[in-house]
């Protein structure tokens, strides 16, 4: 078996016996290329899940033992007002923020698509805030937020003579303050892709539409966002699960009081990072995780099923 | 379908090419749609050229530009070290990533062995896995290591990732097989026909790979800012927001940090542009 490893495969062993040692020499590649991988994903992935579940069936502040409770800390979180807040939070980011950002892509890339003239010029200015680093440009979003004569939106609202928003400070202005933040971020990235679906339909079926005398409003509604589905389902799965794990943005807009004010903008993993990192409750954090997995979970199967038909 | 995806992006005719002003219109619109896209970009480097004095002036063009805030914000070094970690951290994952992930793609997609089916599986399972819910065993495991504010802390949960290897899957299952026959004829070991003949042929999703990898980790903040204490550690996006934070109301000071901490994914953008765009719409409909 050793010697043969070392000698170049010829033609003449692929028949009769040394069938069976090349495919053996084949396995042993195999599971060669694979082992170094399967020990990261068993050691990196999946106990991590495992223990995160474990976890959150105790009590544990990182010093002492950890202490078996059962689901406690499940019943404890179902009946904290404040873990209600911030999931109608992060909610309300979702709910809000992924129909508004599928729409603004979706028109932008349509009208864009058919676009000449310095194409792109114009698709890399709506792409470019997609590559940028979340912390530094909510930052920049932030000065802008900030009261007259500091924010340039207030400053702005101030000379043209209306009054002054407390975009940050209030408690009903800066969860969508902070979305439109996340909204601005993402959007190059579903346009592109909303671009890249639109060029995937076959021009055909636009020319036979015309030669029926369908209107542009008809092929859009009858053609174009039909074939489109498998590319709305993806952005709006990816948008969605985007905005339930939003936390850059708030996390850097809000440092004086994280989530704030009052916990008005506080997302789910914020609510996660600061039981775990603050408080140091880990099994509490845990079962938040859990918690958040289900939700991704569910939203991940939702799409499998909605696009069940094409697999 | 491919086929006729492929020509229906070349055959593709103006729909609006009867209608002038409407087209003229409709740039126009998507124009000042792209530079309020941009403003606070602009915003952001025009604040980083003015003094303290002149912030409250909003004019996008400082009347009297200066570069002393970034002598100021570089000055102490902090910045340039955490430019230096980002830089470490998301070269290191990336390395890391174009290896794996296409070494384990090609294997899911060129052997057929015993255990094939479940690894693939086993692998794309994890992408139901959010980050966060592993953030805490990581946090733990990385005490008990002595992983904590490290190097090896930041990088080792993105070493390899289902997505990269899933995308490589796809793309070593369109190399034809008597390549790697033709190759295994020749002689070369396996290992060789990996790196020599089928790696060359798949280096746009390499290329998109990488870019995504290098970018994801450059922006990274939320396990990096778990993981790591200490200001030497930290990289580009948790130094900026210990520093903003440290800087408070000095605007000038916090734009010009920011400035820094985009200059370089703009220049990445700038340059690869048409791989970035390319590779996004790959990973996309792929995806």
């Amino acid at each position: 078996m050793t010697i043969e490893e070392a000698e170049p495969v010829r033609p003449a062993a692929r028949s009769g016996g040394a069938r069976l040692s090349m495919r053996t020499r084949r396995a042993l590649w195999v599971w060669g290329f694979l082992a170094l991988p399967i020990l990261f994903y068993s050691v990196i992935r999946f106990y991590p899940t495992l223990d995160a579940f474990r976890l959150s069936f105790t009590d544990w502040d990182l010093m002492s033992t950890p202490e078996f409770i059962g689901v406690e800390n499940y019943a404890r979180m179902f009946g904290d007002p404040h873990f209600w807040q911030v999931f109608r939070n992060t909610f309300a980011y979702l709910i809000i923020g992924t129909p508004i950002s599928l729409v603004l892509a979706f028109t932008i890339a349509f009208f864009l698509d058919r676009v000449r003239f310095a194409h792109t010029f114009i698709r890399a200015l709506y792409f470019l805030p997609f590559i940028t680093t979340a912390s530094a440009m909510a930052w920049v979003w932030r000065w802008f937020y900030q009261p007259a004569p500091t924010g340039a939106i207030n400053s702005f609202l101030g000379q043209i003579g209306l009054t002054q928003i407390d975009f940050l400070k209030s408690t009903t202005w800066a969860l969508p303050s902070i979305m439109a933040t996340a909204i601005w971020a993402g959007l190059g990235f579903q346009i592109i892709i909303f671009m890249a679906g639109l060029r995937a339909i076959p021009q055909t079926y636009y020319e036979a539409a015309r030669i029926d005398g369908v209107g542009e409003w008809g092929i859009l509604r009858k053609i174009t966002l039909p074939l489109l589905k498998p590319t709305t389902v993806f952005l709006v799965v990816f948008a969605s699960i985007g905005f339930l794990r939003i936390f850059d943005q708030v996390y850097n807009m809000t440092t004086n009081d994280p989530g704030g004010p009052l916990g008005s903008t506080k997302p789910l993993v914020l609510l996660i990072y600061q039981t775990a990192f603050s408080s140091y409750d880990m099994g509490y954090a845990a079962a938040q995780t859990v918690v958040l997995f289900t939700i991704l979970l569910i939203v991940s199967l939702l799409q499998l099923w909605i696009m069940r038909d094409r697999a | 379908m491919t086929a006729a995806t492929a020509t229906a992006r070349e055959a593709r005719p103006l729909p609006m090419a009867r209608l002038r002003p409407g087209r003229i219109v409709t740039w126009t619109v998507l124009f000042i749609g792209g530079v309020l896209m941009v403003t606070p970009l602009l915003f952001m480097f025009s604040t980083s050229l003015k003094d303290a004095g002149q912030i409250y002036d909003l004019r996008l063009i400082p009347e009297d530009p200066t570069l002393a805030n970034y002598f100021e914000v570089l000055g102490d070094g902090r910045f340039l070290r955490w430019f230096l970690n980002s830089s470490l951290v998301a070269i290191a994952v990336t390395l890391s990533n174009v290896f794996f992930d296409s070494l384990v793609g090609y294997t899911l997609a060129k052997f057929r062995f015993r255990g094939r089916q479940f690894v693939f599986l086993a692998i794309l399972s994890t992408l139901m896995i959010p980050t966060e819910m592993l953030v805490i065993p990581w946090y733990l495991m990385s005490a008990n290591f002595g992983w904590l504010d490290t190097y090896w802390g930041i990088m080792f949960p993105g070493m390899m990732t289902a997505f990269g290897t899933f995308l490589m899957k796809q793309f070593f299952e369109t190399v034809p097989d008597d390549f790697l026959e033709a190759a295994r004829i020749d002689g070369l070991n396996e290992f060789a026909i990996w790196w020599r003949v089928a790696m060359p042929l798949v280096t746009p999703a390499l290329s998109a790979l990488a870019i995504f990898t290098f970018l994801g980790n450059w922006t990274a903040f939320f396990w990096p800012l778990i993981v790591t204490t200490s200001s030497e550690l930290y990289t580009l996006p948790i130094g900026l927001t210990s520093f903003a934070v440290e800087q408070a109301i000095r605007w000038e000071m916090i734009m010009t940090g920011a400035a820094l901490a985009t200059i370089p994914t703009l220049i990445v953008f700038l340059l690869l542009q048409r791989y970035i765009v390319r590779g996004v719409m790959l990973a996309g409909l792929k995806g």
